[in-house]
Parts: structure tokens; C-alpha cells; sequence
């Protein structure tokens, strides 16, 4: 109990003496860095599908006319 | 060759997560789409590898993954540790998607060494778990860990120069209000 006490009053007295500013820095850094990054990629994602790729699945999916399907190895 | 329906409409609806990842890959949108068209003709060329049932998304992660990786070799010499260099190439690429807010981070995920922002991108930004993303790259779960931990501490370090050094901004304001007076 007095052990944990006394961590722990050394805990905040190493806090307050030695602001851990960096780390406290490094953590609103990484949350940015994270929000950020979800946020990059969330706008590309709701660009939703271009017309390109509906047009590329369609045509891939018909039966092709020639035999080029059935030489593919 | 026919598509089985619920696999088309899986792929549709795969492909703009595709995108967001190989423009991440990239940093060059029309690249992007070439890469995620030739992506998607792998796929439908190699549908009889899938086992229906699993995860498509991770499925066609990996084949983009590999494409790009192959693709890069031939196309450039191996870049991953020509930190700067690359950098400048990728970031003044023409027709770069995105908001010019991303910029900053956009440059320095630039700079990261590929691995290490592949696996960033996959477990911080696609949403894979870290088992996941280590089966798109191929290697260990330990070693996604550790690249994502790099790329993070990496990430933290450069942006943190503009993220706002509170102190030296007074220090800054000290010194404009001295030299001043």
C-alpha cells in the first residue's frame, strides 16, 4: 500500500517535475496522424466507383466472343 | 469467362478501397487506377484461386499489393531506402489526388521506407487487422507490428516540426518582442 502511495506520488512528481510534454506531444501527434490518414484515404474511398471500372467489370463479365478466354494456359 | 454475380458485386464494392490504397501505394492517381484495373483483370484471370467464402477484400489487396510491388521493380531500381530522392519524385508527381490538407502527411509517408508504409496504410488507414494485413504482405504478424510502430514513430517525428513546437514559439515571440524593443 505505502509502496503504491509512494509510486505513485513519485509518478506525479516525476510528471510535474519532468513534464512529459513529449510524450504527452507524441500522443496528440499520433491521434492526428491517425485522423489524418483515415481522412486521406476516406476521400479517396468516397469517390465511390468511376464509370472505368463498372465498364471494366461488364465487359470482363460478358462471354467474349472470340477463344481468347479458353488459350490462357 | 462469367462472373458469379455475388463476386462481381463484391469486387464493385471493394474497388473503392482498392483506390484509397493504391493511391496510398502510389501518390500518383492515374497510376492508381492502372494499377487497380490490372488488379482487377488478375482477379477475374485468376477467380479459380479464390475459395469462396473467405475475404475477398483481403484477396484482392494482396494481388494489388504483389502488382505494385513487381510492377515497381521493373519499372524503377530498388527505391525503398532512398529516403529523400524517391520523396521528391513521388510528391511532385502531376494529378495528385487528394486535398492539399493531406499534403504534408502525403509527403512524409513519401519518405517511409515502401514496407513500412504498406503496413501503416493497411492496419492504420484500410482497417485490416494486423493478422490480415500480415497475410496481404507476406511476412509475420511481429513484423507488421514493428513496421507500423516504425512508420508511426517515423510519421511522429517529422510532423511533429510543424504540428507546433509550443515552446519555441514563445521562445520565438521572446525573441521578435527583444529584438524589437
Amino acid at each position: 500500500m505505502k509502496d503504491r502511495k509512494t509510486s505513485a506520488r513519485d509518478e506525479k512528481l516525476k510528471q510535474e517535475t519532468n513534464p512529459d510534454k513529449t510524450a504527452k506531444l507524441g500522443r496528440d501527434i499520433q491521434a492526428r496522424i491517425g485522423e489524418q490518414l483515415r481522412a486521406m484515404y476516406g476521400d479517396v474511398v468516397d469517390q465511390g466507383v468511376p464509370d472505368r471500372f463498372v465498364e471494366l467489370l461488364n465487359q470482363m463479365d460478358k462471354p467474349r466472343k472470340g477463344d481468347k478466354g479458353g488459350t490462357s494456359e | 469467362m462469367k462472373l458469379d454475380p455475388s463476386i462481381r458485386d463484391q469486387m464493385l464494392s471493394a474497388i473503392p478501397n482498392l483506390r484509397a490504397f493504391a493511391y496510398s501505394l502510389c501518390g500518383n492517381g492515374d497510376r492508381a487506377d492502372d494499377l487497380v484495373q490490372e488488379t482487377l483483370m488478375r482477379a477475374i484471370d485468376k477467380i479459380d484461386h479464390f475459395t469462396p467464402g473467405t475475404n475477398l477484400n483481403a484477396w484482392l489487396f494482396t494481388i494489388l499489393r504483389n502488382h505494385f510491388r513487381s510492377e515497381f521493380r521493373k519499372r524503377k531500381r530498388e527505391v525503398e531506402d532512398v529516403d529523400g530522392k524517391h520523396a521528391d519524385r513521388l510528391v511532385s508527381q502531376p494529378n495528385q489526388v487528394g486535398r492539399v490538407e493531406f499534403e504534408e502527411l502525403r509527403e512524409a509517408l513519401a519518405t517511409l521506407p515502401e514496407s513500412q508504409r504498406e503496413a501503416l496504410i493497411l492496419v492504420g488507414a484500410s482497417g485490416f487487422s494486423y493478422e490480415e494485413a500480415a497475410e496481404i504482405s507476406g511476412c509475420a504478424v511481429g513484423t507488421v507490428k514493428s513496421r507500423v510502430n516504425r512508420a508511426r514513430a517515423r510519421l511522429a517525428e517529422m510532423l511533429s516540426v510543424e504540428v507546433g513546437d509550443f515552446t519555441s514559439d514563445q521562445q520565438m515571440r521572446a525573441m521578435i518582442g527583444e529584438a524589437a524593443g
